[in-house]
């Protein structure tokens, strides 16, 4: 290296500028401030979770901006969910028929197929489509009115925007997340029956007696469980992001997609989470262990 | 508590002291001390970026100040928890830049809100003040049903002004009312400021660079100058005084800006034209 090292541009990093230990510094230093921003922003949306759970019981939610969420959220949504569950079920069917008949074990589909999507698939898929559909229509909303005041503007006439903005969608998201996840279950189920027992002829009786014998009340009950937690991170998470929007269609732009992102994520994190308690919970309920599928 | 006599018949309605307002590593105000009387207009100007938004943003408590107190008929905003200040705000009126309706209300219910939200009048006497308010502006009374995009800039800062005015304010803010406005449909803006001054008998700041309404509007004309531009010890108020001393002042960055002269930025400019080229010629 040279003796006379460059004068550092303001602002940078100096120690950027001193070979290869001034570059793992910058690494690391990298890697601290994301790792921060990660955190600070975690922080962020748990004190704006809790400021919004006060909200809804301080003040009973008017009900003109609690309907035109609710259509939005549950009504529109539930035609593009019903759809996905259906696929989804069918998919389910193709991918294991083979396998499964290789053994000689066709019937047994439909317990394979009806207890992966009442547990895992049909929460997971319409949390996913409400993120797609809902989440990022929320951030783009409210971050630009953020960027046009409008958010402001409440503030300044004595107005909560929690209380305005964020407790119906909130609460539209909570509520009605179950429903959207019973009707994923349901098409799925349904799709699965249909694929199984008339495009891959395998006997209706014992698919059903499969079925019935392996997923249980509360099977399905575990993955409406775990929805309520996707609907409630969906909402907090994308509106969290719209209200933090950075100035400019860009800014707009990016709390949209962000909010799809971190809500996706989030949606698996907790899914994990949320299924080894709930399989906790089942072994000290049922300690005789897992049914044989 | 200092202990200052506390016997004063009633404290300004708006006092400024000391105050800082910094984002991430960027000051924008600094050291800003001033005092707002009862039924005084003011009108801030000063070039953009200099931090004109930021403080009556500060005013009413959008921004929080970094140092400093600001004071609303003796309530430091910043000591104050957030249900009292929104009990607060109903004494303020706020017209935004861009007049901030809320696309997805009508006109009449952007307008309504504030009654909506702090008082229990029937449907039909809200209904009835929103007609009044719409009338104060000077707007036909189809604008009620129509949504704001469906609206032209003059009529929207009208009827942001409406719903600013809605509930009687004690101090109304205004963010550049006349900014991308027709010559015409400014003049419109500044007497309905002078009117609802008159009417109401309230307490009005202007934050502007519109050197027409610097001159027809206010009482005291305050500049602000951007940090950037000044020494660490320079005062960020160059200007504090009355229409009329504005047009006497002898500081050239004011009469700069009341003449609209770029000054020494044309040289900067050139400079920076100048270091680009040779950098293209470089390569």
């Amino acid at each position: 290296m040279a003796a006379t090292a460059p004068a550092a541009v303001p602002g940078e990093n100096p120690a950027a500028s001193r070979g290869p230990v001034g570059a793992v510094a910058a690494w690391v230093a990298d890697i601290g401030e994301a790792v921060i921003a990660l955190i600070t922003t975690f922080g962020d949306v748990v004190l704006f979770g809790l400021e919004t759970i006060r909200w809804m019981f301080a003040r009973l939610p008017r009900k003109d901006t609690l309907l035109p969420n609710f259509y939005q959220i549950g009504v529109l949504s539930l035609p593009v969910v019903a759809l996905t569950g259906l696929f989804i079920g069918m998919v389910l069917a193709v991918q294991s028929y083979s396998q499964f008949r290789v053994m000689r074990l066709e019937t047994r589909l439909g317990a394979v197929i009806n207890l992966s999507l009442v547990r895992e698939l049909g929460p997971v898929l319409a949390a996913t489509m409400l993120a797609g559909r809902v989440g990022s229509a929320m951030a783009a909303e409210l971050g630009t009115m953020r960027v046009t005041e409008q958010i402001d503007a409440l503030s300044s006439m004595g107005a909560n925007p929690i209380y305005y903005l964020v407790v119906p969608r909130f609460l539209g998201c909570l509520i009605l997340i179950p429903t959207l996840t019973i009707m994923a279950d349901f098409m799925g189920v349904m799709g699965g029956y249909f694929f199984g027992v008339f495009v891959l002829d395998i006997d209706s009786h014992h698919y059903w007696v499969n079925s019935q014998k392996v997923v249980g009340l509360f099977d399905v009950a575990s993955g409406v469980f775990k929805s309520l937690f996707f609907g409630a991170a969906i909402a907090l998470i994308s509106c969290h992001r719209g209200f933090h929007c950075q100035p400019g269609a860009a800014g707009v732009g990016r709390a949209a997609t962000s909010a799809f992102v971190y809500s996706f994520v989030s949606i698996l994190v907790l899914d994990l989470f949320l299924g080894i308690l709930i399989d906790n919970v089942y072994m000290s309920l049922y300690p005789e262990g897992i049914r044989f599928v | 508590m200092d202990n200052m006599p506390v016997t004063e018949a009633v404290p300004p309605l708006v006092d400024v002291r000391g105050l800082y307002v910094s984002f991430a590593k960027q000051t924008v105000l600094r050291d800003i001390t001033l005092t707002i009387p009862r039924g005084q207009t003011l009108v801030v100007i000063g070039e953009s970026g200099c931090g004109k938004t930021v403080l009556l943003k500060t005013l009413i408590g959008l921004i929080r100040p970094t140092l400093g107190q600001v004071l609303f008929d003796g309530h430091d905003l910043s000591k104050l928890a957030e249900r009292e200040l929104a009990r607060l705000r109903v004494r303020y009126g706020f017209l935004f830049q861009g007049a901030a309706l809320f696309d997805s209300l009508t006109v009449a219910e952007n307008v309504a809100f504030p009654f909506r939200e702090h008082s229990h009048k029937t449907n039909a006497e809200i209904d009835r003040l929103v007609r009044e308010l719409i009338a104060e502006v000077g707007l036909n009374e189809n604008v009620l049903r129509k949504y704001p995009a469906e609206l032209s800039g003059g009529m929207r800062k009208r009827v942001g002004l409406a719903r600013a005015l809605t509930l009687k304010p004690e101090l109304m803010l205004y963010d550049e009312p006349t900014t991308g406005l027709d010559p015409i449909m400014s003049d419109v803006i500044n007497e309905l400021i002078l009117r609802v001054r008159q009417q109401l008998k309230m307490t009005s700041v202007v934050v502007t660079h519109d050197m027409h309404t610097a001159h027809k509007v206010p009482d005291r004309v305050v500049m602000l100058y951007p940090l950037a531009r000044l020494g660490t010890s320079e005062p960020q108020i160059i200007f504090d005084g009355t229409p009329r001393d504005l047009e006497r002042s002898r500081d050239p960055r004011v009469t700069q800006f009341i003449k609209g002269e770029a000054g020494e930025r044309l040289m900067e400019m050139r400079t920076q034209f100048a270091s680009a080229e040779s950098m293209m010629k470089g390569r």
